[in-house]
């Protein structure tokens, strides 16, 4: 019952703010509207007890990647006279619209009439192991099986952030 | 659930709703009365005994003042900052526990909002949720000081909430040596503080690791935007900073969700690293009801320990500039930070596993 009811408030929620991000003239509003999206994605795994997703979810998107975001738009500045109507695309965007309704379409059709399983339920006794410990689930995996995996994306990580700094200050030396 | 258990939940929140309140009110009081003290001045005494009313006066006077709206204002970002301030800044303390949990029949009730698995990583997503109060409300006043107030304040919890989290992580890491696992739950950080070594030596965290307190407070410092980090409103340079342009009931909501920052954020010092609630109890040579109440007695002591703390910096330190700022935070604290962190692994692997070459 409780989960059902949030779900939709949720659902709602989520589908509002990815609405705001597209229609919204000023691109602080599209970010809060992200913002929106991103939070209650994450009410919605609290309520299936993946607390540690949600936490990610939220740290490394709403706090990281899209305060980054709104850094960048607040810095360049936002003028909200300044795109002009002028078409610059006259087709592109009604092909890609027109796509998009037909794909929609069809997944409702399918999730209406269809009458099969394409993603089958969760078994229900899945849910009470998960309940607390889902980080321990997560991390005995982690540190064991996919050690090597784990490691190589950190390093990855290292390398491409130290390839940032160094472009940077390449670029200032030359400039 | 059935009704008592929600009963139970409300009750929680409630109570943590209404201990902020009431720690907010006696902190704003407390830092004037101390600043004033270091500064030898009086500080307030007119509302109460020892002014200690003033709080509530100076929050009555902000509640009917007329909350006026600039015109030039981005009106949907302007309203909604306040709350994203508060809103925050409340959920930040729903994990941290602030007493022993104690039994009403069969139903043990723990003094806790809520007793999170992840309950560290939340704390981590609320105060990173919490910079975007600043960053909305400089922009959306549409004037220039703000809008420089929360640059600065996006770029600083940017950059102090890597050191943080950082020692956060030392703490983890010894904590696992404490008891079966690791473990990320507030509770369970707090309940394997109990104890002593060698008899007398409380076994806080503080002790094995002192670094990663000092760096931890530095961060708190600088992500509640208190002096010597107040960048964000420096006064001398930039008017209010993001909240110049705020009044009225809107303006007391920012400082609202400051000083429960500051309160939040030395009750996590003291849950991670002054053993939270631990203490002498003196189980059976005092009164039960003493006893009971006890543990929340140590926590808030613990408590304000640190909020005293952040009083007195205040007080003594001058502001850094903004080039200090950025260079403490990612030349300073971030590789002492990871070298602590190195080294404690060390020290816990050597400690588990015995010397390398033995």
């Amino acid at each position: 019952m409780v989960e059902t009811l949030l779900f939709v408030v949720m659902a709602l929620v989520a589908i509002a703010g990815a609405a705001l991000v597209v229609l919204a003239r000023n691109p602080v509003y599209s970010a809060l509207g992200l913002l929106g999206t991103l939070l209650s994605v994450a009410v919605l795994y609290v309520v299936q007890l993946a607390h540690m997703v949600a936490a990610v979810q939220v740290i490394v998107y709403a706090g990281a990647v899209l305060t980054l975001f709104l850094f960048v738009i607040m810095l360049i500045g936002v003028d909200k006279d300044e795109p002009s109507r002028d078409e610059t695309l006259p087709f592109q965007r009604w092909i890609v619209g027109g796509v998009a309704a037909v794909i929609v379409l069809f997944a409702a059709g399918l999730t209406l009439f269809g009458d099969f399983d394409w993603v089958p339920a969760a078994s229900s006794d899945v849910l009470p192991e998960a309940t607390n410990g889902t980080i321990e689930a997560i991390a005995e995996p982690l540190f064991t099986d996919w050690v090597l995996a784990f490691e190589a994306t950190a390093l990855l990580l290292t390398i491409a952030a130290a390839g940032a700094i160094a472009l940077a200050h390449y670029r200032r030396r030359e400039g | 659930m059935g009704w008592v258990e929600w009963g139970v939940v409300v009750l929680r929140v409630l109570l943590v709703f209404v201990l902020l309140l009431g720690a907010t009110i006696i902190n704003v009081w407390a830092e004037r009365k101390i600043v004033a003290d270091m500064q030898s001045r009086i500080g307030p005494k007119r509302a109460g005994p020892w002014g200690i009313l003033q709080t509530v006066a100076d929050g009555l006077k902000l509640f009917f003042k007329e909350s006026v709206t600039p015109r030039k204002v981005e009106l949907g970002a302007y309203l909604l900052a306040p709350f994203l301030a508060v809103i925050p800044a409340f959920l930040i303390f729903m994990v941290i526990p602030f007493g022993a949990p104690f039994m009403i029949g069969d139903t043990e009730i723990a003094l806790q909002g809520a007793d999170l698995n992840a309950g560290l990583l939340f704390i981590l997503a609320m105060s990173s949720m919490a910079v975007y109060a600043v960053v909305l409300a400089g922009w959306s006043s549409g004037s220039k000081y703000p809008l420089i107030g929360g640059v600065r304040a996006t770029a600083q919890a940017i950059s102090y909430e890597a050191a943080m989290g950082l020692a956060m992580v030392a703490v983890v890491m010894f904590t696992a040596t404490q008891g079966p696992g690791g473990t990320l739950s507030l509770s369970e950080i707090v309940a394997r503080q109990d104890g002593t070594w060698l008899g007398f030596i409380p076994q806080w965290n503080v002790f094995p690791q002192i670094v990663a307190f000092v760096i931890f407070m530095i961060a708190i410092v600088a992500e509640t935007n208190r002096a010597p980090f107040d960048l964000v409103e420096a006064e001398q340079e930039i008017v209010g900073g993001f909240h110049t342009e705020y009044s009225g009931m809107r303006f007391a909501m920012f400082f609202l969700a400051e000083y429960i920052n500051i309160f939040s954020m030395s009750a996590l010092a003291a849950t991670l690293f002054l053993g939270g609630w631990n203490g002498p109890t003196w189980e059976g040579t005092v009164p039960a009801f003493v006893s009971a109440i006890l543990p929340t007695v140590w926590f808030l002591l613990k408590t304000y320990f640190i909020v005293f703390i952040f009083f007195w910096i205040r007080a003594t330190l001058p502001r850094l500039r903004y080039d200090q700022l950025m260079s403490i935070g990612w030349k300073r604290l971030i590789p002492a930070a990871l070298a602590w962190i190195v080294l404690s692994a060390i020290s816990i692997g050597v400690r588990q596993f015995g010397l390398p070459w033995s």
